[in-house]
This record gives C-alpha cells, structure tokens and sequence, in this order.
C-alpha cells in the first residue's frame, strides 16, 4: 500500500521536467462549491491550480502564494449518448475519460501524448494532438466552460456567452480564473484500436514530402526525428500515421469485444539515472538502433490506442531518466511557408552542437484557437534535453531563429523563456492581456511561469 | 455487490464518495444521502455516468432525525429493495472549541453519534424483519482511547462502536451482518495539511479494503490493516502513564 504524507505547510514542487523546483502553499478543494472559501483563506496571496502536474517546467507552480489542487474535484456531469457531448468538472483526467467512454465507443476529440492530463489542463494550455492539421486543439471541440474569476463570480463562457472571456481563457495558463467545469465533445470509434503505418524517411525532405503525400489518407501523424543525424541524413525520421480501425480490421479473436483492451503492466523507474547518461554518444546510439529496427520502408499494423497514442505512459516517473537535475522540453512551431528551411538551420544547430533529444517529435499543426495558444499552421518539433551547462545559451539561440521565422514556443513545456522572447512569439499577448486586467485587475491568479514571462506589471 | 441495493448515507465524504464508487463499479445499486444536495446530486450523477447503475440521492441532515423514516422509505422505494446500509458521517470539529463551546461539543457528538444512531435505528430494525441484509459503520480509531487532542470526536466515535457492537450482537441471530469500522489517517479534508499526520492512505485505498473486509463479513476491522497493531499498542499503555503522554 502506498502512502503519502500529505500536506499544504510549505512543500517543494516542480513540473514533470522537475525544473524548477518551487516551495508552494498547497489547497486541495474536495468540491467545487467549497472554491470561494479556499479563495479567501488564501486571502490575497496568488492562487495558481494544479491538475496532475504534466506540464513540463514552471506553469503549475507558484511560489509566492498557493497552489490549488484540483485532483477531486472530478465528477462527470453529463454525457449525451447521441452526440457524445460530455460535462465535467476539470479536474476529470484524460485516463478517466477513456477508461470509461471508450468501452461504449467514444473517444477525446483531441488527446495529448499522455493520458495523465486532466481537463482543466488540456483547456488551460490548449492542448493539441496527432490530428491537430485536422481536427485542431482541444478548444475547438469546447462548446463552454465555467470559471470562478478573482472577484469569487461563476461565469458560463463560450464562442456565444462572454467569448473574450473564453479566448482568453483556452490557452491562458490558467491565468484568468479556475477553470471549474468544461463541455466537449467525444467522437465515436468502432474500436479501441489504430491502423498504424509506419514510414522510413531518409531525411528532412523526404520527411516533408511523405507527411505531404500521406496526411490526406490519416487522421493521425506524427514523426520520430532522429536530430543528432547530420549531412545527407540530416532529419532522417519514422513517420508514424493512423486511423482508427474498423470492426474488420481487427485480429479475429478481437472482434467480439472490440473497444475493450486487456490491462498492460506499468513499467517504473526506479531512481533517479545519472545526470550525464543521456549524453550525444548514447543518444546516438540509441537514435540509430531506433532507426535500425525498422528494416523495412514500411510497416502496417493494427495497435492499441494506448500504444499508439500514449507509448511514455507505460512507464511510470519516466521523467527520472534525466536525473535529478531534470530536463527541459524545448517545443516550437514555425508557420509552414518557411518550415522546412528553419527546421534545417535549427537541426544543423543541433547536430553540430550535439544538444540531441532522445525524443524528437515532429508534427504538422493546423491554425491557431486561443489568443495564447500555441499551435499556428506550420510544423512543430519538440526536443527534451536534461539540464546541463550550456543548455541555456543554447536554447537561447534556437529562440531567436524562432523569432525571426516568426514561430513561437510551447508555454506548457516551457521553464526559462524571457519575458521579451515571449512578447515577441505571442503576438496577441495584448489583446489577451486587456482581458486580463478587466477580469482579474490584482492579479489573484498567477504562476511561477507568468511572473517569469512578466504577464503581471 | 452485483445487483445488491443498498442506501450510502454521507456520500460526498471523501471515504462516502470512494465507496460509493467501489460498490457501483462492482454493480451494486445506490441511494446517495448527504448534507450538502447540491453536492450530493452531482456525485450521484458522475456514478451513474461512470458506472451505468441505478442510483438516486436525498439531502440527509444528520440532525433532522424525524425525517430519517421518510429518506429510508425513499431509499426502499427507489431502489425497490434495500440488502445493506453503509453510513460513513464524521465531522472533526475543533477540541478546543468544544471544550468552551458547550454548543459545538454537541453538534460534534450528534454529527458523529446521535446522527447515525438515529438512521441506523430504522434502518437496523427494516433489515431484522426483512431477515438478511448488511450494516456498515465508519467509526474511528479516534473511539480507541481518549486523547486531550480530540477525546470529543473520540467520544462519539467510541459510543458508535459500541452502539454497533451492540447492533452486531442483536441482529445475529436475523442474519443481518453488522461491521464496524475503524480508519486509521486517511488523505482528507480532515487531515490534508494537519501536522502530525503519518502513513495516511487514499481513500480509494480505504474503500477497496473496506470492500474487501464487507466481502469476508468482518465484524470489526482496522484499515489500514497495521492500525490493528498501533491501536492494540495504544490501548494497552497503562492509565497511569497513558494520562501524562501529550496524545
């Protein structure tokens, strides 16, 4: 039996990168109605909430005043059996929401590549998944929400009812209230299974050429980068796509039960690796088997949507392959027009300076919801990267060609982005800002990462 | 549990909550009753998503005790059956204010004891003629021994274990099986961020193990298992020297 102290003295927290790591007090409401009441026991000290704490630095802390835990506060509403429209509160996780709906035949709209998120989380940092060129963020399937602003009001917000409120709120980092409850929609499936297809690119063009060629027939795409190759393989990739699978085109001994999936066993790391385990050489090394075990071009097959959606989630605390010191997620997006030739300068950095990734996800995006959301149409690569000497110099240069490809970062991976990087990545910033100041003028709610990024004057 | 109706008294408790989602998973069929209604309906509403079982609520005022009969007829007429009651009430209050506040010892031992002495009375006394069901009771190991902490809320505990073992004794013999039992910390508002706190469990911990004793008919069960053991240590601490520990 696991047992934990719990405790809101004082307590030391981080993101999942654990960096930084910031001492907060803790709240943790067990109903929604008993909101407004920690609100005022936190008197005007900032009040930050936290889902699962998935986001990879700073977004989920705040060090000057109190963090909310939102864990209980998940108790589903509502859910339409004709249009797949589900109500709940935000504190509802990503893996409650498949374990239940997908045996009946539903499945999130958008998912992440975790299912350790919860709603509040996914609507706070807009998230995106494989089918975002298709089907965009999490935002774009929200029909409303419900918040609890600074002055202690519950609001409705929607595309219809106080939609600045609700465009500043999708994106925004949980910045202008708490996010009570949300309604989305779920789409139907046959199965609980992927027809996957796998492809070999040999390169960045290649790359380029095949998500071109492929992404009309897939709902799903995504590609493992291998940024420690260089020269003629600069961006050699797998290109992973997907739908999902027809009662037909699944193995037989599937077939009578088809959205049910057998539990797998979790892996778990058990400690923490040392710090310089993941360095250039055993990267490399793992970057070509990775490639390698791949013989052929191509490779189609029938998976479950945990394997294919969630791989990472099968072991526990991976985070603690970075060590102690922890790891960064350095996630950026560049419009598509001049993809392919940043994307080139920004992997030659990477080749030649050695900051390589074990994982090295790119993506094709589609246009952006949110006024701070992160997704705009062009392709995104995500990067982690342990915390070492020179990590910060280096991320700093691979800031400014994002800035002058006018691309931008990923606020919900990001811990060490300077307020002025920020402003010139996030375009919008003053329009959300003007709702900002309108609907929480003393800043009541506030974070590690936006007094970082300096939201707050 | 599959199939089996049974009425949750204190249902949006974290342990209420917890077991109300154990027993439904495992398909029992569920009256929810608790103070707070508009609570109470939205907890009955994610159990009946989730789980797809018959289930309805009340608003229940431990304090209201003649419309105790009306919420257990409700029950009986929702569910159209009743096999068991679980009744998880607690209410922590402050010691030191009941020790000034003669007012707010009371409502500690009528949350805590007359409360569900009230309920359980009805209800013990359906399930005798009725000849089967099950009665279940979260006391505390709080009711173990008195301690200057908290010996208001322990004694209303205490009283509840009694009570229970008295029911247990009583209703043998009709076949309806009484348990009680005794949490050691568990992770809530109660104990979130109190200092002092050690092995406390999950009340979703909580809720398996005490599924788990309901299946094999345990009479009086510690949960965590080892709070057996620090109780039994506890309570055999002579008076002498029990009376000058800061407990």
């Amino acid at each position: 039996m696991k047992l934990k102290h719990p405790s809101n003295l004082e307590t030391p927290l981080s993101g999942w990168g654990r960096y930084p790591v910031v001492k907060s007090y803790l709240q943790r409401p067990e109903k929604v109605s008993s909101f407004r009441k920690i609100l005022e026991e936190c008197g005007k000290s900032p009040v930050i909430a936290r889902g699962l704490g998935r986001s990879l630095g700073d977004a989920a802390l705040n060090a000057k005043g109190y963090t909310v835990l939102t864990q209980r506060l998940n108790r589903i509403l509502a859910f339409d059996k004709k249009t797949g429209i589900l109500r709940c509160e935000a504190g509802v996780t990503m893996k409650e929401i498949l374990a239940t709906f997908v045996p009946r035949g539903w499945f999130p709209a958008v998912t992440p590549g975790t299912k350790f998120v919860t709603v509040g989380g996914a609507v706070a940092f807009d998230v995106h998944g494989k089918n975002h060129h298709r089907d965009g963020s999490f935002s774009h399937h929200l029909r409303s929400l419900e918040l609890i602003l600074a002055s202690g009001e519950t609001v409705q917000c929607s595309r219809q009812e106080n939609e600045d409120i609700f465009w500043a709120t999708v994106g925004g980092m949980g910045l202008t209230g708490i996010i009570t409850e949300a309604e989305f929609a779920l789409h139907s499936i046959q199965t609980a299974y992927i027809k996957s297809h796998h492809i070999k690119a040999k390169n960045l063009d290649e790359a380029f050429a095949l998500f071109d060629e492929y992404e009309p027939q897939y709902q799903y795409s995504v590609a493992w980068i291998d940024c420690l190759a260089s020269g003629k393989s600069l961006g050699r990739s797998i290109l992973m796509f997907g739908n999902h699978a027809a009662r037909e085109d699944i193995p037989l001994q599937q077939q009578p039960e088809p959205l049910h999936l057998k539990p797998k066993p979790n892996l778990k790391v058990p400690f923490d690796l040392p710090a310089g385990l993941l360095n250039r050489y055993t990267m490399s090394i793992f970057n070509t088997l990775y490639y390698g075990k791949m013989r052929s071009k191509e490779v189609k097959s029938v998976i479950d949507y945990d394997s294919f959606f969630y791989p990472l989630d099968f072991i526990q605390n991976w985070n603690r392959l970075y060590g102690k010191q922890g790891f960064v997620q350095y996630q950026w997006v560049l419009p598509t027009e001049v993809s392919r030739e940043a994307l080139y300068r920004m992997l030659q950095l990477c080749s030649q300076t050695g900051w390589g990734s074990f994982l090295a996800v790119l993506k094709r995006l589609g246009s952006q919801e949110g006024w701070l959301s992160f997704p705009m149409a062009g392709y995104t690569l995500a990067l982690d990267m342990p915390i070492r000497k020179g990590l910060w110099e280096f991320l700093r240069k691979l800031d400014k060609l994002v800035i002058e490809y006018g691309g931008r970062v990923y606020l919900a991976k990001d811990a060490r982005l300077s307020a002025e990087a920020f402003r010139s990545m996030y375009p919008n910033f003053p329009q959300w800002l003007s709702v900002k100041e309108r609907v929480d003028p003393h800043n009541r709610f506030s974070s590690a990462l936006s007094q970082r990024l300096g939201v707050e004057r | 549990m599959k199939g089996k109706a049974v009425l949750l008294i204190g249902a949006t408790s974290s342990i209420g909550r917890a077991l109300a989602h154990e027993m439904a998973q495992q398909g029992a069929a569920l009256h929810l009753g608790a103070r707070d209604g508009f609570e109470v309906e939205r907890v009955a509403q994610d159990i009946g998503i989730r789980y797809q079982v018959p289930i309805s609520w009340s608003t229940f005022e431990a304090l209201d005790y003649e419309t105790h009969p009306e919420l257990l007829q409700k029950a009986v007429d929702n569910l159209g059956t009743l096999d068991g009651i679980v009744v998880s009430l607690g209410e922590l209050g402050y010691q030191k204010t009941a020790q000034m506040d003669f007012n707010h010892a009371q409502r500690i031992i009528h949350s805590n004891y007359t409360g569900v002495l009230s309920i359980l009375t009805h209800t013990a006394n359906y399930l005798e003629q009725q000849g089967h069901g099950f009665i279940v009771g979260i006391s505390s190991v709080a009711g173990d021994r008195g301690r200057q902490s908290n010996y208001t809320y322990g004694s209303a505990k205490g009283a509840l274990s009694l009570f229970l073992q008295g029911l247990r004794n009583r209703l043998f013999k009709s076949g309806v099986h009484v348990m009680t039992v005794k949490p050691g910390f568990v992770d809530t508002k109660m104990t979130f961020g109190k200092p002092g706190m050690f092995l406390v469990a999950s009340p979703k911990q909580v809720a398996a193990a005490i599924m788990k004793a309901m299946h094999s008919k345990k009479d009086i069960v510690y949960i965590p298992w080892f709070w057996f053991w620090i109780m039994l240590i506890i309570r055999i601490v002579p008076e002498w020297l029990f009376k000058r520990l800061k407990l």
